[in-house]
C-alpha cells in the first residue's frame, strides 16, 4: 500500500504543473474569485503589458466590500463608485462573469462561492482576500493572495508556491449546548495565539469538527488566517456531499454526482497520515467567547474578567495588553458580562449565512433591542436574504428593532457607510477586532451570532446560555 | 520591479508586535485603483488625528526619522488582511527593507513582489537594532547578496531567505514573464486535466 497522505498532500500533488530543485512548485489554480478592492491594479497590470486572462471561465467576480447595504444604488463616495465601475469594466473587457451589485447572485465572495457550488472539494481556490480560507470547509485548498498574485493568476492560472507544512488542529469531544463553532475558533486562537498557524495549512479534525454543519465549518475555516495560517481545511464527508448536491456548478446528473462524490470523499486524510505538527483542544472546555482586545487572540469566556497586564510574561506582552486596554477603554479585572455596547452587527463572511441568522433570530424572537443599542443584520448574499425572508426571519429581526439590510461586507470593515463611530462599542459577528476596523476609534468585540443577539437585547454582554434559560422561564 | 542588491539607510524602529495591515493602511484608503500614492496614508490612524493633524507622540512623526528607509518591528508584522496596499504604502513612503522576527505569510510574499526586502531576523538582533535606533539616528547596511546586515560600529548579523525570493529581488524580475516560460507545462497540465 502506498504511504498514507493528508488531504493537503493529495490536493497539492494533483496540482503541480512544474517542479524543480530550489524553487517553489508551480501550482495550478482551479478557481479564482475576484472582488472590487484588490483587483483593479492587477487588471491594469495586464493591460500595461498587453496580457490576457488565461482562463476567464475559471474566474468569477463579485462586488461586496464597498456596496451600500441600504439604498442600494446610491453610492455617495465617488472613489468607491469608481472602484465598482472599474470592476465592471474589467470583467467586461476580459470576459469574466460578474455578480454585480443588483445581480441575484451577489454577495460576499466567501458566501457565494459555496452557495453556487463553485467551491468544491479538491480544488485549489484563490482570491485577493485573506478570508479565502473559508472555502477550506469543503476540503478545498483555498488561500488569500495579494494583488500581484491576482495578476499572476489572471495571466497564467498558476502560482509559485512552496509546499506547505501541515498542522492538525484536533478538537476532541463535543461542543456544549449554546456553544458555537465561532466560540470554538475564537477559543482555539485565544489558546494557541495569532501566529501559531503561520507557515502552515491547518486541517481541523476530531469529533467536534465532524459534527459541525457545513456552515459551521465555514465559520471555523474562515478564521484560520487569524491564527496566521493562509489556509485551513476539513476533509470532505457526507455533510459536504449533501450540502453541495444540486447547487448550480456541480454535476446535476445523479449518477455523475455520485461518481464525483466518491472522488471527493477519497480526498480525506488517510488514517495514519503524518502531520508536521498537531495541537489538541477539548471541545467540552469551551465556553461562549468575547474578544476584549485588538486582535482575535485576545478572547476570553464571557463569564471571565479582562486580563491584568501585570500578569503578562514579558514586557512586550505587557505593553501590548496595556495598549489594547487603552484603545478598548477597559479596566483590568472588569467582568466581560458587565461591558455595555452601543452597536450590534450580525453579518460578514464568518457569520452571515442562513443558519447564523436563524440562530440569532431564535434568541431575539419576541424581544426588543435595548434602547441604547443600534443593531443591524446584513445577510451574506442576496440568496441568503431571500431564503431568510421566505421563512420570516426578517420580520423577527425588524420587530425586535434590528435593521434588515442588503448583502455585503458592510460593518465588518466599514468601507461603505456602515461605520461604528469613534469611541463606541460593537458586538460583532465578524472576524477582526483590529484598531479602527469598524471605523476610526471604534471598539470591536467578536462574538457568535447568538451572543450578539443576546447582547443587543440586554445592552451588554451576557452568557447566551443563561439568557435563553432566563427568558424561557419568564 | 526595481532590483534591490545592497541598501544603506536610516532605521525607523516600531517596537510593536502583531502590526496588522489595517494599521499599515486603513480601509478608507483602499478605494483607489492605482498602485501609487499610498505613502501619505501609511499608519494613518497612528500618525494623524481625526482632523488630519500630525500626532507628535507617534514616533514616525519624529524629525530624526525623516528619510528612514529601513523599518524594524516586532513579531508577526503585516498580519491580517491580504491588502497589497500595505507594502505599496510602505514603499511609497520610502521604506525599502523591513526587518522583524517574523512576518505574516501573505504580507511577506506581497513585499517580495514589489521589490521590498523583508528580513526575518532573530529576536535578539532585532531588539538590538531597535535599541540602537530608538533615541538617535542610526544607519545600517543591508547586503542581499551576502545576506548580511552591518553597521559602521561592528554590528553584523546574517539572515536567511528563500533562494527563489532572493533571485527575484536581486534581479527585479517580472514574475509573470518568468512563468510564461513554462507556458508549455501549463498547457500540458490543462490538456491532461
Ligand atoms: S466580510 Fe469582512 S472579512 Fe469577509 S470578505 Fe468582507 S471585509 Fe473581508
Amino acid at each position: 500500500m502506498s504511504k498514507p497522505k493528508t488531504i493537503i498532500e493529495k490536493i497539492w500533488e494533483r496540482h503541480v504543473v512544474h517542479q524543480e530543485q530550489d524553487k517553489p512548485d508551480l501550482l495550478y489554480i482551479d478557481l479564482h474569485l475576484v472582488h472590487e478592492v484588490t483587483s483593479p491594479q492587477a487588471f491594469e497590470g495586464l493591460r500595461m503589458k498587453n496580457r490576457n486572462v488565461r482562463r476567464p471561465e475559471l474566474t468569477y467576480a463579485t462586488m461586496d466590500h464597498n456596496v451600500p447595504t441600504k439604498h442600494r444604488n446610491i453610492i455617495k463616495d465617488a472613489i468607491s463608485k469608481k472602484q465598482m465601475q472599474t470592476l465592471k469594466d474589467n470583467c467586461k473587457e476580459f470576459g469574466i462573469s460578474l455578480a454585480d451589485i443588483d445581480h441575484p447572485d451577489q454577495g460576499i465572495v466567501h458566501v457565494i462561492g459555496p452557495e453556487l457550488g463553485l467551491t468544491q472539494p479538491g480544488k485549489t481556490i484563490v482570491c485577493g482576500d485573506s478570508h479565502t480560507s473559508t472555502h477550506g470547509a469543503f476540503g478545498a485548498l483555498a488561500f488569500g493572495i495579494g494583488t500581484s498574485e491576482v495578476e499572476h493568476v489572471l495571466a497564467t492560472q498558476t502560482l509559485w508556491q512552496v509546499p506547505p507544512k501541515s498542522l492538525n488542529v484536533q478538537v476532541n469531544g463535543k461542543l456544549g449546548k449554546g456553544v458555537t463553532s465561532k466560540d470554538l475558533i475564537l477559543a482555539i486562537i485565544a489558546k494557541f495565539g495569532v501566529r501559531f498557524g503561520t507557515g502552515y495549512v491547518i486541517e481541523y479534525t476530531g469529533e467536534a469538527i465532524r459534527e459541525l454543519t457545513m456552515e459551521e465549518r465555514m465559520t471555523v475555516c474562515n478564521m484560520s488566517i487569524e491564527a496566521g495560517a493562509r489556509a485551513g481545511l476539513i476533509s470532505p464527508d457526507d455533510n459536504t456531499v449533501e450540502y453541495l448536491r444540486g447547487r448550480r456548478h456541480v454535476p446535476q446528473d445523479q449518477e455523475a454526482y455520485e461518481a464525483i462524490s466518491k472522488e471527493w470523499k477519497a480526498l480525506a486524510t488517510d488514517p495514519g497520515a503524518v502531520y508536521d505538527a498537531t495541537v489538541v483542544i477539548d471541545a467540552e472546555e469551551i465556553e461562549p467567547q468575547v474578544s476584549w482586545g485588538t486582535n482575535p487572540g485576545m478572547c476570553i469566556p464571557v463569564s471571565a474578567s479582562v486580563p491584568d497586564p501585570i500578569h503578562a510574561e514579558t514586557t512586550s506582552k505587557k505593553e501590548e495588553i496595556e495598549r489594547a486596554l487603552e484603545y478598548m477603554d477597559l479596566e483590568p479585572g472588569q467582568r466581560m458580562d458587565t461591558v455595555p455596547i452601543e452597536h450590534v452587527f450580525i453579518g460578514s463572511c464568518t457569520n452571515s449565512r442562513l443558519s447564523d441568522l436563524r440562530r440569532a433570530a431564535n434568541v431575539i424572537r419576541g424581544k426588543k433591542v435595548h434602547k441604547k443599542v443600534q443593531a443591524i443584520v446584513v445577510p451574506g448574499s442576496f440568496s441568503v436574504k431571500a431564503a431568510a425572508e421566505a421563512e420570516g426571519l426578517d420580520v423577527i429581526f425588524t420587530q425586535a428593532g434590528f435593521e434588515w439590510r442588503d448583502a455585503g461586507c458592510s460593518m465588518c470593515l466599514a468601507m461603505n457607510d456602515d461605520i461604528v463611530p469613534p469611541g463606541e462599542r460593537c458586538a460583532s459577528t465578524s472576524n477582526r477586532n483590529f484598531e479602527g476596523r469598524q471605523g476610526n476609534g471604534a471598539r470591536t468585540h467578536l462574538v457568535s451570532p447568538e451572543m450578539a443577539a443576546a447582547a443587543a437585547i440586554e445592552g451588554h454582554f451576557v452568557d447566551v446560555r443563561k439568557f435563553t434559560e432566563a427568558t424561557m422561564q419568564s | 520591479m526595481e532590483p534591490i542588491k545592497k541598501h544603506e539607510g536610516l532605521v525607523y524602529p516600531l517596537n510593536r508586535a502583531n502590526v496588522d495591515t489595517d494599521q499599515i493602511i486603513p480601509k478608507q484608503f483602499l478605494k483607489r485603483i492605482e498602485r501609487q500614492g499610498f505613502g501619505e496614508f501609511l499608519f494613518y490612524n497612528w500618525r494623524f488625528t481625526d482632523d488630519g493633524k500630525e500626532k507628535p507622540e507617534f514616533s514616525l512623526n519624529d524629525q530624526k526619522y525623516v528619510g528612514a528607509s529601513i523599518l524594524v518591528a516586532g513579531e508577526n508584522f503585516g498580519c491580517g488582511s491580504s491588502r497589497e496596499h500595505a507594502p505599496w504604502a510602505l514603499q511609497d513612503y520610502g521604506f525599502k527593507v523591513i526587518i522583524a522576527p517574523s512576518f505574516a505569510d501573505i504580507f511577506y510574499n506581497n513585499c517580495t513582489k514589489n521589490g521590498i526586502l523583508p528580513i526575518r531576523l532573530n529576536e535578539s538582533n532585532t531588539e538590538e537594532l531597535i535599541e540602537k535606533s530608538e533615541n538617535r539616528q542610526y544607519r545600517i547596511t543591508v547586503d542581499l547578496q551576502e545576506q548580511q546586515i552591518t553597521d559602521s560600529q561592528g554590528f553584523s548579523a546574517d539572515f536567511d531567505l528563500p533562494a527563489y525570493q532572493k533571485e527575484m529581488l536581486l534581479n527585479g524580475w517580472d514574475e509573470i514573464a518568468v512563468t510564461l516560460n513554462y507556458e508549455q507545462d501549463i498547457a500540458d497540465y490543462e490538456s491532461s486535466h
